[in-house]
């Protein structure tokens, strides 16, 4: 939701990164204020997910101009774990399986790490079982996760209801969803876009990257912005995903290249 | 990311300390003589010095085996003591009347020896270079009919049992290392667990090679009698010198009808710095004999030390429904060698064995995993399972398996699975998103990987040995 007034979260300005010395964005711009909800489209290709795992820190990007700023502080100085810690989350697209290591486990180990930071109190196994037992609930997960390897033999939806898990947990201040919806069936989407959307306070900002319109009817967002090589070529309200909907991307695309030929 | 793995994995090692201690180191140098000085600082009988001399002559007409995945250079039989004592003045009658200095390098070893301090419910023999200086609770372990001493001390006070299984399970000829084990060997453990007793306590020995020059010849033998148990836990730590130095130890395991032997291992010694100078050459022969129906065996091991590991610990399945078990967790890092796995012999009928391999490379090392397992013709029934999974951290390191499966019999069933994985960017990268250290991940990723083994050994060895692979693989990931 818009709120007036409300503060900026995160500044993107100018941004630049390559892959292997290829250019993936170019010149970003971006601003989230708190209590937002963003959704960010475009086509496969367009650097939609680059720009999640730039802000994140993923070491096979490298940042080559611009900044980042995350409530103020400069997030492009700070190490990925630093920047989680901060409040900064990525609900990844593929989220990794880890062979042996329990999820509970894991999930404590995440908690209390970022607890610890904020001067939180840490939880032991009983009381965290507790309280991870509630968030769960939020969306419909058996217990049996909390048992099973991190990620290993989940199914596609079943690993994304674990990153919104974790995002509850967690608690960020800024979360990106990098195709959220992707693999999901359409229970499975309500039961995240419900979890998303329980989550959601005006004190934290969604930013959500998705192909589809569909995510968007479930978690409806103020800003649509459309990238395409690299940079943000449009934005719109909810209409925006509609639009898109119908007729495609190739308009927008070309609407941008005659404002930018004009403007030069 | 890789720098960061590499620091994580490069932490010094704690236990590179040398005790200052008056010692009597024999001159260096192997011939008959020798073995006879030995002998006779051991007041052995006739007969020990007999296995002896015969072994010598066995191992003079050997070859050192060339076959394994490890290099290093030819070692020098004849630059190498091989006896080293702290020297002791008189037969000591208590715990109390060891030498102070030995007593406080014990304590920084974590392995108190006044019985008060020990760890509760595990009896410990501590050998020092080349002799056994302590041995707790054993009057307690007597009172059921356990015998636990030194192998000097057992030789000397129980040479009929010593007679009957010494060189039962390895014969003095069978490998180079065994001959040459069996020729010089100076201290171990002795370890008799009589007809349906169930040992009372873990046992435990710790070894400590100090001396530079010598080498360490280790000698352990374990007996269960009909329907006894017992649970057995090795520990192993050296100082950092720039030289190699060599342990070549036998170890045999008898188990007799129903009997139960559980053998662990924390192989900590001293591994070598950073370039592969210095370091343990740890070439062992262990072997169990599960001779009596349904007996069972079970190795653990978690070889985290040493320049180069080089060890089978295997089973005899003799006895009809014997169970054999090889649990192992194999870390090199830096230059560290390992090349190591088990045997499996099926002889007996419904004879079944595990395999349960782990290995985890990082540096610029070697970890090779060799098995076999070998059906006989009667062997009817025989059942195997074996896993065997690497993990390599960074992009120097080198990874192997090598199993050997022999069947005789059509009736057995052999599996055989295998995987190799990597601690990766996006698997460090997943747990930096979500706040965790590349330490905390890589310790977690790493316990993971190992958790099979790591739940076979005793609490106090699992906690220890994961706080023992965290910090060995501390920086090596990133």
């Amino acid at each position: 939701m818009i709120y007036p007034d409300s503060k900026v979260l995160l500044e993107v300005r100018g941004l630049c990164a390559t892959v292997n010395g290829i250019d993936i964005l170019k010149n970003l711009d971006f601003t989230v204020r708190s209590g937002e909800v963003h959704a960010i489209m475009g086509q496969n290709g367009s650097g939609k997910s680059t720009f999640a795992k730039v802000l994140a820190g993923h070491p096979a990007y490298e940042v080559t101009s611009g900044s980042v700023l995350f409530e103020g502080q400069d997030l492009l100085a700070l190490k990925p774990e630093e920047r989680a810690r901060a409040g900064f989350f990525l609900a990844f697209q593929y989220p990794i399986e880890v062979s042996g290591v329990g999820n509970g486990q894991f999930l404590r180990l995440s908690y209390n790490t970022v607890q610890k930071q904020r001067g939180m109190e840490e939880l032991d196994p009983l009381e965290f079982d507790d309280f991870v037992r509630e968030k769960m609930k939020l969306l419909e997960m058996s217990p049996d996760f909390l048992d099973r390897s991190v990620n290993e033999g989940f199914s596609g939806g079943e690993k994304k209801r674990n990153e919104i898990l974790q995002m509850a947990l967690l608690e960020p201040r800024l979360a990106i969803l990098d195709e959220t919806d992707s693999g999901l069936d359409i229970d499975a989407l309500r039961i995240v876009a419900h979890g998303v959307n329980q989550l959601t306070t005006k004190d934290n900002a969604m930013v959500m990257v998705t192909h589809y319109q569909r995510l968007l009817n479930y978690i409806v967002p103020d800003y649509v912005h459309v990238m395409d090589a690299g940079r943000i070529i449009k934005t719109g309200g909810k209409a925006l995903a509609l639009e898109l909907e119908t007729r495609g991307y190739d308009w927008v695309s070309t609407e941008y290249k005659a404002t930018a030929s004009v403007t030069a | 990311m890789s720098a960061v793995l590499q620091n994580l994995v490069n932490q010094p090692y704690k236990h590179g300390f040398v005790t200052d201690i008056e010692s009597e180191v024999a001159p260096k140098g192997l011939n008959e003589d020798m073995i006879r000085m030995i002998s006779s600082k051991k007041k052995e009988p006739e007969w020990m010095l007999e296995f002896r001399l015969k072994s010598y002559q066995a191992w003079l007409k050997m070859t050192e085996p060339e076959w394994q995945n490890c290099h290093h250079p030819k070692i020098d039989y004849q630059a190498i003591s091989y006896y080293a004592a702290p020297k002791i003045k008189a037969k000591l009658n208590s715990i109390d009347e060891v030498d102070p200095e030995l007593l406080r390098t014990f304590d920084k070893l974590g392995v108190p020896l006044h019985e008060r301090m020990a760890l509760a419910g595990v009896a410990v023999d501590v050998i020092f270079d080349s002799v056994s200086v302590a041995t707790t609770y054993k009057h307690k372990l007597a009172e059921v009919g356990v015998i636990f001493c030194s192998m000097s001390e057992a030789v000397l006070e129980h040479p009929e049992l010593v007679q009957k299984y010494l060189g039962t399970v390895v014969p003095t000829g069978d490998n180079y290392y065994a001959a040459l084990n069996s020729a010089v060997f100076t201290d171990g453990s002795f370890c008799f667990i009589p007809k349906g007793v169930k040992c009372p306590m873990d046992l435990s020995t710790y070894f400590r090679i100090n001396t530079e020059e010598s080498g360490q010849f280790e000698r352990t033998l374990i007996i269960a009698e009909e329907g006894a148990s017992v649970a057995y836990l090795e520990g192993c730590t050296a100082p950092a010198f720039s030289t190699n130095q060599l342990h070549a130890a036998v170890v045999e395991l008898v188990a007799l009808d129903n009997a139960d032997i559980k053998y662990s291992t924390v192989q900590n010694w001293y591994a070598g710095d950073e370039n592969g100078v210095g370091g343990i050459y740890n070439f062992v022969t262990k072997r169990g004999l599960a001779k009596g129906v349904n007996s069972r065996i079970s190795w653990t091991q978690v070889e985290t030390g040493a320049a180069i590991t080089w060890k089978y610990p295997s089973v005899v399945l003799l006895g009809d429904n014997s169970v054999g078990e090889f649990y192992s967790v194999a870390v090199t890092n830096n230059y560290q060698q390992a090349d190591t796995g088990t045997k499996m012999i099926h002889i007996g009928k419904n004879t079944r064995s595990t395999i349960v391999s782990k290995g985890i490379s990082a540096g610029k090392s070697n970890n090779s995993y060799r098995g076999l397992v070998k059906i006989a013709a009667n062997a009817t029934g025989a059942r195997n399972y074996s896993q065997c999974d690497s993990m390599l951290i960074g992009e120097e390191c080198g990874a192997n398996t090598f199993p050997y499966i022999q069947v005789l019999n059509n009736s057995a069933q052999v599996e055989h699975e295998a995987s190799t994985s990597r601690i990766g960017e996006d698997q460090m990268f997943y747990f930096a998103q979500r706040g965790v250290d590349a330490e905390a991940a890589v310790s977690m990723i790493i316990n993971g990987f190992c958790k099979d083994v790591f739940q076979q050994l005793p609490l106090e060895f699992a906690v220890e040995a994961t706080n023992l692979l965290s910090f060995k693989l501390e920086g090596s990931v990133g």
